[in-house]
């Protein structure tokens, strides 16, 4: 994969429903997303490394109130969605939709909950397109 | 390696103003800066010719997508008829101003110039709530707003974290809520100068004229627990944790300390100044604290002398109730897990020990984010000189307060601390 170490490249993963970080050679860093150089040794010495996208929740919201763009995708106040920050059993952590829990009753939802990534696609004007979701494990 | 940051040359605060802040049909950033520019003249005790006025640094987050203008300088040096002296604009996400505010202090204490304004200004509310929204997200990391966060979900998630770690719920936010109403109805430039108990009666009064079944609440819990008059935003954050989409503007004026006696018959001295970046949610070791907040009081608090206990009064970036809470923490008035117990035991209330946001704050004073970190130092200005009318604290020998301003997830945090010395 002769892919840039960057966000573009992350989000081109996702198509192909990876999760892609980096990893430095020189001092065994690992980095998700990807960014061009490792900032513990500032070795330029990175490889790609692919994360199992396991982990758990580490805290999350329902959002009632969207902004636009997900307005477009059928969201708003009778239909919210969740987001929130998990921890990878790598050791490092990302955001992701959350899906597969009652959006509508998020007090149900537990932190600490194992969780999987998972890769679903939307349409957005017209071009589908890949985004990062966890569902329970 | 760290040195203690330090001013080349004292710097003073010797006037100030805001606008209105609210939402406003007629009136655009023009007019709300025009409306600031004018009572900071009057705020000068020994008044200034604003023609002498040396540079402008303007604080503005969101003109170039909600008002398509970007390039404010030159607009409002011409607006306040002072070209061709410079003009700059800068961004911060919600704390430009407090970085207008930093590059005035620094061109004054460098000694490039003596007599320098520092404004910040906002126009937000002829946008749908829906494009606020996205626009305001901007302002997150990439990765956060391409997944969806927005800024109430930024500060909910944060709450969520907040809760699990020191068992508190949402309900224990009621607390700031109910302060910031109390203080902003004493302050009549707020954009909410009400309190519950009032809306509570506005909306009985308001169903009886529509002949409507009259609602009724228990008290102020009940009523900020009725999902119908306080829904959710972004869970567990419900409409009463959140500032509001405000129109606004406000100005103050540096002087070097040496001509500060021309200006003002008590100068306000800036004692410390303090700036920090910070991670997005998912780089946080630990989101119930602002890594961005601590360096700035650090440095703040480093280039005073003063800690956390000589800060009488302050101003924090409530943006969200919680937000109110973590940041009395970071700061060091509280320690962690203590700043929601101090909200609710009413030690950070106006008359308590640690009055915090004696202006309303951003949830009842109003967020035109870019006018909010001067907007800050302007109350911390006014009480420290006691000129805050009704809002004034109880405090015998006032001399010491703070104003601290926070931008995007806590990616930009600055801490302000004012001393009268006179």
């Amino acid at each position: 994969m002769e892919m840039p170490f960057n966000e573009l490249s992350y989000w081109m993963g996702m198509e192909e429903a990876r999760l892609m970080g980096v990893k430095c050679k020189e001092c065994g860093a690992i980095y998700l997303p990807p960014r061009p150089f490792c900032v513990q040794c500032y070795k330029d010495a990175l490889e790609w490394k692919e994360f199992k996208g396991d982990g758990k929740l580490v805290a999350f919201t329902s959002i009632f109130v969207v902004p636009k763009s997900m307005a477009e995708q059928g969201y708003g106040r009778d239909n919210p969605y969740i987001v929130g920050v998990v921890e990878l059993n790598e050791g490092v952590r990302i955001v992701g939709r959350i899906e597969g829990v009652d959006t509508k009753r998020p007090e149900t939802i537990k932190i600490g909950m194992p969780l999987k990534a998972d890769f679903p696609k939307v349409m957005e004007a017209g071009v589908s397109k890949a985004y990062l979701a966890f569902r329970p494990a | 390696m760290s040195r203690t940051p330090k001013l080349g040359r004292g710097v003073c605060l010797v006037g100030g103003a805001m606008s209105k802040f609210g939402m406003f049909k007629g009136l655009d950033y023009k007019d709300l800066f025009a409306q600031a520019f004018l009572e900071m003249l009057d705020s000068v005790d020994n008044g200034l010719n604003p023609k002498d006025i040396e540079a402008l640094y303007l604080g503005n987050f969101s003109s170039d997508f909600f008002l398509k203008q970007s390039h404010l300088g030159p607009v409002l040096t011409d607006l306040l008829g002072i070209v061709p002296r410079p003009a700059a604009r800068l961004e911060g996400a919600c704390a430009s101003s407090a970085l207008a505010f930093r590059a005035g202090v620094q061109a004054v204490a460098s000694g490039m110039y003596d007599i320098v304004l520092v404004g910040g200004l906002e126009e937000m509310s002829k946008r749908s709530t829906e494009e606020v929204t996205e626009g305001l997200a901007m302002a997150s990391s990439p990765y956060e707003w391409k997944t969806g966060f927005t800024f109430p979900g930024i500060f909910a998630t944060i709450a969520t974290a907040y809760f699990e770690r020191y068992k508190a719920s949402a309900d224990d936010l009621f607390a700031v809520t109910l302060k910031s109403h109390e203080n902003a109805k004493l302050n009549p430039k707020a954009q909410f100068g009400v309190t519950i108990k009032e809306l509570m009666a506005q909306r009985a009064e308001k169903a009886k004229a529509k002949s409507q079944p009259v609602p009724s609440w228990e008290d102020e819990r009940a009523f900020l627990s009725d999902p119908k008059v306080n829904p959710e935003i972004a869970w567990p954050l419900r409409l009463f944790d959140c500032s509001p989409i405000s129109d606004g503007a406000c100005c103050l004026l540096l002087v070097a300390e040496e001509i500060a006696k021309g200006f003002s018959d008590t100068p306000v001295h800036v004692a410390g100044l303090g700036q920090g970046s910070g991670y997005p949610l998912y780089l946080k070791e630990d989101l119930t604290q602002f890594e961005a907040t601590k360096q700035a009081a650090k440095e703040a608090y480093a280039m005073s002398g003063l800690g956390p206990k000589d800060i009488q009064i302050a101003e924090v970036h409530d943006c969200f109730s919680i937000a109110e809470v973590i940041h009395t923490e970071d700061l060091g008035f509280f320690a962690p897990g203590e700043g929601i117990k101090a909200a609710n035991e009413g030690l950070t209330r106006r008359g308590g020990p640690k009055p915090i946001n004696t202006s309303g704050g951003l949830k009842c004073k109003g967020h035109p984010v870019g006018a909010t970190g001067v907007a800050q130092v302007l109350e911390i200005w006014l009480q420290l000189r006691g000129r805050a009318g009704e809002r004034q604290v109880p405090i015998d020998d006032l001399r010491v307060g703070a104003a601290h301003n926070l931008g995007g997830t806590g990616g930009t945090c600055t801490l302000t601390i004012l001393q009268k010395k006179s």
